[in-house]
């Protein structure tokens, strides 16, 4: 039976221009899929889309779903103007985490595809901002029986709600010269150590680990993860003199200093006469930026480790607030310093998960009670690299130097 | 009787080496360097002489399924079955042969796909989820960036501009589509208009009240019902309230504006990674092509393409010729909303001499 099509004149204009359109996509399922469900359940997703295009308002409402023995990992949507829309009336997404990096072979892709058409609307996103696959729109009934289907074959649900979240990390080692670390290895060991929070949401809110190679930090992390794993190196940059000479002769001195050396934000970069080039490898602070200029020439370092950043966040409620440095240089090379990094995010989680507040991210909960309360509640020392400069106000209580400066020394003495 | 249900298997996330291209497999860890032989691609060379060349497309990232078999489809005859999507939803596919990059870039576009986005191009917008399927939405994302990358298609296949540009699209303020060199958000003008009927039947009245930024929310009794009474004195608009307690409608089909604000950078390089700045608001929300938050969106990228320096980011190449000049540049108006009032405005608060005549 042919169905009654939804008039879309709003939606109809974004299907001309050069650009994909998404509007074309959902037709296409409404006149050309040959489950007639699928026909229907966009035929009113398209209906519910024009009426917020001329009312400019959204109709979903949340509520809860989840499957069996979990809580969360669904973002539930009912429709408000159901009654209009009706076979589009149960809309739920479900948040299923991908491999780090994002990597599918086709047949896997088919497999997934195949299984969501069962159940679905057709409609996929990969990835959401959190970094989940997110299959799009299918109702009540169908959300048990599609995630058994692709759970038998590897695949789990993600974070949804005050939970530990879906992780996310750049292509990393498997496909670029300036990772740092294996992104992989840190991504699965760090959430996968958490999968009974990530489905059953617990914690004051959301907590995110997010993993970049370097600081380049292709996954935002410093910006929106409360623990950010980057990678970096403490021994010397590695210079390719050829390369480099090369580079100079092609591109000519000026070119060099107005694009490399001056723009070295420690002024860590010296053009030798010879055109050769000498950094000043005690004050290179691994910006990336030669590297990024010159990847044929300039390299990270062999002595690879990652750096550790606390607290980032989007906005709600505070404000936005980046990640702070907690380890400065941490190397991950034995299984024990492996053990050490998911013990640490443990640290933290447990501690904030104890003294958050409702709906306080692990930031927030740092900017109310002070990094110092922090690092003493997680048991990590002091360091001057968590600061860009020392304290300013003289308003503070000092009783407790001469202890603290013996722990100071102590530690130096160890190190 | 009780069905029986299966029970789940916690796996998490799955080995992304069974997903992996087996040249990567074969060379992780172990790249040396890479190159931009032309926009939309990338060549990488391995320490042991293995080459791997990654072809980059947008897409219109809601993806059907007749577009993600297509996408397979070409995976399977043109590369070697392999697809990684990049943090902006954009497909990657990859050869080992040179002589394979060509056809595979005019299967991906004889298929509508655009190959682009690599470097210092205009990347794909990265957004949320809007009115499709978000329960707060303020306004569209997937039409927003429909609209936008029409208009902005030759600066993602060029890869002509200074260094490259993210654009990010949010449709509340909460801000889901992150930090963007350029990032078009959703700003509430009105305070929420309350139905106290239902709040006391739908809301956890203390959780929303916790959840006001300004504590500009108390409980109340209206019309002999407990509601929730706002100081709109006191209230910044901003629709925290909304998502516990949907009574307190924020959305206004009038009143919810678009603001631009620009310097968003997550990267390390040269500087410290840095949060965007407003430049732009009361800009209508204009379904279903949004002309007027596109026409800013291209002016700030014509003035930065004319102005900045190689590797510039759009904000460290405002940081250079000052916020002055930028407003001027732009014809935008400076505004009493452009002074932070926030937590740490002081921060950004001139107190210096340091000034451009």
């Amino acid at each position: 039976m042919a169905i009654e099509k939804r008039s879309t004149p709003m939606l109809d204009q974004l299907e001309s221009g050069p650009w994909p359109s998404f509007i074309s996509g959902i037709k296409r399922l409404r006149d050309e899929h040959p489950d007639e469900r699928i026909n229907e359940v966009t035929n009113d997703l398209l209906g519910q889309l024009e009426h917020s295009y001329e009312t400019r308002k959204g109709y979903w409402k949340g509520g809860t779903i989840s499957v069996f023995r979990y809580g969360g990992g669904i973002i539930p949507r009912f429709s408000e103007v159901g009654d209009t829309f009706p076979k589009s009336r149960e809309f739920h997404t479900l948040r299923v985490q991908p491999a780090p990096g994002n990597f599918y072979t086709t047949d896997m892709l088919r497999q997934l595809t195949d299984s969501w058409e069962k159940y679905g609307s057709g409609l996929t996103t990969y990835h959401g901002q959190t970094g989940n696959i997110m299959f799009i729109g299918t109702d009540n009934a169908g959300v048990q029986p599609f995630f058994d289907e692709i759970n038998e074959y590897g695949w789990d649900l993600g974070g949804a709600g005050p939970c530990v979240r879906t992780a996310m990390s750049c292509v990393g080692a498997a496909r670029c010269e300036m990772s740092c670390t294996n992104e992989q290895k840190a991504h699965r060991l760090l959430v996968n150590n958490f999968t009974d929070d990530v489905h059953r949401p617990a914690l004051p809110y959301k907590f995110k680990f997010k993993i970049s190679g370097c600081s380049n930090d292709c996954q935002n992390s410093i910006e929106r993860a409360d623990m950010a794993v980057i990678g970096t190196w403490r021994d010397e940059m590695k210079i390719n003199q050829d390369e480099w000479k090369a580079y100079v002769e092609r591109k000519g001195r000026q070119h060099v200093v107005d694009n490399i050396t001056s723009r070295c934000p420690t002024q860590a970069m010296t053009l030798n006469e010879d055109d050769s080039l000498t950094v000043d490898n005690k004050n290179c602070v691994r910006c990336m930026h030669c590297l990024n200029v010159v990847p044929k020439a300039l390299h990270p370092g062999d002595d690879h480790g990652v750096t550790i950043l606390v607290g980032g966040k989007r906005t709600l409620k505070i404000g936005d607030l980046m990640g702070t440095v907690l380890i400065p240089f941490k190397k991950l090379e034995t299984e024990e310093d492996w053990e050490e990094l998911v013990e640490l995010a443990e640290e933290m989680i447990d501690f904030w998960a104890e003294n958050a507040l409702e709906h306080e991210r692990c930031g927030e909960m740092i900017e109310r009670i002070g990094l110092v309360n922090f690092l003493e509640g997680i048991g990590v020392d002091v360091d001057p690299n968590m600061v860009s400069e020392p304290r300013q106000c003289s308003y503070v209580r000092m009783d407790g130097w001469d202890e603290e400066a013996v722990k100071w020394f102590d530690r130096q003495a160890e190190a | 009787m009780a069905v029986e249900m299966r029970e789940p298997i916690e796996t998490g996330s799955p080995d992304p080496f069974q997903y992996m291209h087996p040249t990567m497999r074969r060379n992780f860890g172990m790249w040396k360097y890479h190159t931009h032989p032309q926009p939309g691609v990338l060549l990488h060379v391995a320490d042991h002489g293995d080459k791997l060349w990654t072809v980059k497309a947008g897409t219109q990232r809601i993806l059907d399924v007749f577009s993600m078999r297509t996408l397979c489809d070409i995976a399977d005859n043109y590369s070697d079955g392999f697809i990684r999507f990049t943090i902006r939803s954009n497909p990657e596919f990859y050869v080992t042969e040179e002589s394979r990059v060509q056809p595979l870039i005019d299967a991906l576009e004889g298929a509508g796909f655009i190959v682009g986005g690599t470097q210092n191009s205009v990347a794909s917008l990265s957004h949320t989820q809007g009115w499709l399927h978000c329960d707060i939405p303020g306004t569209d994302a997937s039409g927003v960036v429909k609209s936008m990358m029409d208009e902005l298609i030759g600066e993602f296949k060029a890869a002509d501009m200074p260094n490259r540009v993210h654009i990010t699209t949010s449709c509340c303020q909460i801000n889901c589509g992150g930090q963007g060199d350029i990032a078009i958000n959703v700003q509430h003008t009105k305070p929420p208009k309350i139905n106290h009927d239902l709040v006391s039947a739908v809301c956890e009245r203390p959780s929303v009240v916790a959840r006001c930024p300004v504590a500009a929310i108390r409980p109340a009794i209206v019309n002999g019902k407990p509601s929730l009474e706002v100081d709109e004195k006191k209230c910044i608009c901003c629709g925290a309230c909304f998502p516990p307690c949907p009574p307190m409608q924020i959305n206004d089909a009038e009143h919810s504006k678009l603001a631009i604000w620009v310097g968003g950078n997550h990267s390390n390089a040269r500087g410290k990674p840095t949060f965007q700045k407003l430049v732009a608001a009361g800009i209508p929300n204009n379904p279903p092509r949004w002309p007027e938050a596109t026409a800013i969106v291209k002016r700030i990228l014509k003035e930065y393409k004319a102005g900045a320096r190689d590797w510039e980011r759009i904000g460290e190449w405002v940081e250079r010729i000052g916020w002055p000049r930028f407003f001027e540049l732009m014809e935008l108006p400076f505004t009493k909303y452009h002074i932070d009032n926030w937590r740490g405005a002081r921060k950004s608060y001139n107190a210096s001499t340091h000034i451009r005549f």
